[in-house]
């Protein structure tokens, strides 16, 4: 067949022995992963490509995906605690103005 | 399904009369629910569905196909620039400085997608394509470019996508003896056209017992059923004549009427407001510049539409046709045969008389398990084109097997041979067909087309799918046609399945049970039981449209 990459899950016929009741839970977890590998490359439509494509549009992504949650991660706090502050000086401020009005 | 008890109306039929303003909704006084029956056209329920998958699915689709795209551009630029072997034609050295004799950009889909998953078609069969057969291995070292057969055969795979839908594709020699007769007295070819030497009375019989079948007065035959649609509508209209014809039409519909040279106006997809609009404003403007009337008005329709799986409006299209003085040409490719209680077609399932369509076309292709096609009406008309179609002049008259195959199972459907083996067939057929249709639906899945149309769409949508599909489908030794774009819109990718009279409860059973563990593995359910984009048509007289 086609050389491309085709993971062929069956569907878990589960044979559980008592003493290994914790590598069959690894053992689902991995396919549970592996089956949702499977999901990203049918619907990003990876699927169709070769395997060095593959790669290449992975790491595409992956940095993409990188980047997106470095700067969200230095960025966000600092313009929250910005907002916050610029919301409150208004606020704060017109509560003294009325303070020192009334006395 | 209860039949409905329509009161007997006054005016139009399009028009319901003024005491029927309690039923118009469809509801009537009791709480019955009339479904839409549209003043009485129709004797029983119309049910369609082309439920419309949830948004995410067309964004995905679209981002799949950029992809791809992406990566398209990019394979084309290291072949170009000779960082990569090209596999496709090209041009000699010499003549680089020439018109291109290879347009690059159109094929560009074709190289840059349907390659990479080329090996889900055209499959080589080794056997009788009945409900199994026998498929030969074929492995590709280089991404599906070349394909080389290891010798094993793959065998007792289950047959869902031939037209086969009575199951006469059958090579058992008890049912096959008059065809084997019919061979050893007249031999395999004709050697002639049919205004020649190619009349063989084999050909006057079959053309009398189509026209006893289909209870019409006169039929004629042809060797091929595409052609029979190529080769006759340029016979019957011209220059100055004004074809109507579907959105979703086939390509030899098409091609006929394009060499035709008449006006083509295409209306929606089975849409009978957007009909009468074309009729209205044909008949009311006439012709573009000179305003002179028609010469001729024709409608061309098919019966069943084989990628969408939905059968014509046939009623209030007649109803149409004889208000606005047209002529209707059904082409019931798929559908003779295949609907209808003994297997007449759209005519026999909604009760109506054949007189009132003036040309019938059909193909012996589907459902009589033979090649060629007819075209059946009145006398006069067929007269007509055995002086006049392109095809009795030129094209070879059709094989005396063949025909032979044709008239044993046509009257083993009548019932002529004595048995009752047709009539099970078809009652079958419909069995099979409402199980089928049934269980898919019940199973969550977007099928699109009529409750009772033998061709199943079941919707994929993204084309990776398409692919994963084809190939897990055929690791369960079920063979399936999957069909995208450019055959379908570019988020309707589908899988279409052509259920049988051949298959057997367990068959199906095993499909379906296939379909329901890839429907879980692929994540192709769906359905959410929502209306769908296509406009449903409830008892409207206008409906605004913006075209």
């Amino acid at each position: 067949m086609n050389t491309v990459r085709s993971l062929c899950l069956t569907p878990g016929s589960v044979m559980t022995s008592p003493l290994s009741v914790d590598m069959m839970d690894v053992k689902r977890f991995k396919e549970y992963i592996s089956w949702l590998y499977y999901q990203y490359l049918l619907v990003t439509c990876s699927y169709v490509l070769e395997p060095w494509e593959q790669s290449i549009f992975n790491t595409v992504l992956l940095t993409v995906v990188a980047m997106v949650v470095y700067t969200a991660y230095v960025f966000i706090p600092i313009h929250i605690r910005l907002a916050l502050e610029f919301f409150s000086s208004l606020c704060g401020g017109q509560h003294e103005s009325t303070v020192a009005i009334i006395s | 399904m209860a039949h409905t008890s329509a009161p007997v109306r006054n005016g139009h039929p399009l028009h319901p009369g003024k005491n029927d303003v309690g039923l118009r909704n469809g509801f009537s006084k009791n709480g019955q629910h009339l479904h839409h029956t549209k003043g009485g056209l129709y004797k029983r329920p119309f049910t369609e569905s082309f439920e419309q998958a949830p948004l995410y699915v067309a964004v995905l689709t679209y981002m799949g196909f950029g992809v791809v795209t992406l990566f398209g551009y990019f394979r084309d630029f290291l072949r170009a620039w000779g960082f990569e072997k090209c596999n496709l034609a090209q041009e000699r050295e010499e003549q680089k400085d020439f018109v291109p004799l290879y347009q690059d950009f159109e094929n560009f889909y074709t190289r840059n997608l349907y390659m990479r998953v080329r090996d889900n078609w055209n499959r080589p069969i080794c056997s009788l394509p009945g409900p199994q057969f026998d498929l030969m291995e074929r492995v590709s070292d280089d991404y599906n470019w070349t394909f080389r057969h290891t010798g094993k055969v793959i065998d007792g795979v289950i047959n869902m996508g031939s037209y086969n839908y009575l199951g006469f594709a059958e090579n058992d020699p008890t049912f096959l003896t008059s065809v084997e007769e019919s061979n050893e007295k007249y031999g395999s070819g004709v050697c002639s056209t049919r205004q020649e030497m190619g009349n063989l009375d084999i050909h006057e019989e079959l053309e009398k017992l189509v026209a006893t079948f289909l209870g019409v007065e006169s039929a004629m035959t042809f060797g091929m059923g595409f052609a029979t649609n190529a080769m006759n509508i340029p016979a019957l209209v011209g220059k100055g004549c004004l074809i109507l014809s579907d959105e979703l039409n086939h390509t030899s519909l098409v091609l006929g009427a394009r060499l035709s040279g008449s006006t083509i106006r295409v209306f929606k997809h089975n849409n009978m407001q957007s009909l009468e609009k074309l009729l209205r404003d044909a008949v009311v403007h006439g012709q573009p510049r000179s305003h002179r009337p028609w010469k001729k008005i024709l409608i061309i329709v098919e019966g069943i539409y084989s990628m969408e799986g939905s059968i014509v409006r046939l009623p209030e299209i007649i109803a149409l046709k004889k208000k606005y003085k047209a002529y209707l040409y059904l082409d019931e490719a798929h559908s003779i045969g295949a609907v209808g209680p003994t297997g007449r077609g759209v005519v026999e399932f909604f009760e109506l008389d054949p007189r009132d369509i003036d040309v019938l076309m059909g193909t012996f292709t589907k459902s009589f398990g033979s090649s060629g096609g007819y075209i059946a009406g009145k006398k006069e008309l067929v007269d007509f084109l055995r002086l006049h179609s392109h095809s009795a002049v030129y094209a070879t008259s059709m094989s005396p097997p063949v025909a032979e195959q044709i008239l044993r199972s046509m009257k083993c459907i009548m019932g002529l041979d004595g048995t009752t083996i047709g009539i099970q067939r078809v009652r079958r057929l419909a069995e099979n067909t409402r199980y089928f249709r049934q269980r898919l639906n019940e199973m969550g899945f977007i099928i699109y087309g009529h409750e009772e149309s033998p061709v199943v769409p079941l919707l994929l949508f993204m084309p990776g799918k398409v692919g994963a599909f084809a190939r897990e489908m055929l690791k369960r030794k079920i063979g399936v046609v999957v069909v995208g774009f450019p055959a379908t819109p570019i988020t309707e990718a589908r899988a279409r399945f052509c259920v049988s009279a051949a298959h057997t409860t367990p068959m199906l059973d095993k499909v379906l049970n296939a379909l329901d563990e890839l429907g879980d593995h692929l994540v192709l359910k769906y359905s959410r039981h929502t209306r769908s984009s296509r406009p449903e048509l409830y008892d409207e007289t206008s409906f605004e449209m913006d075209d």
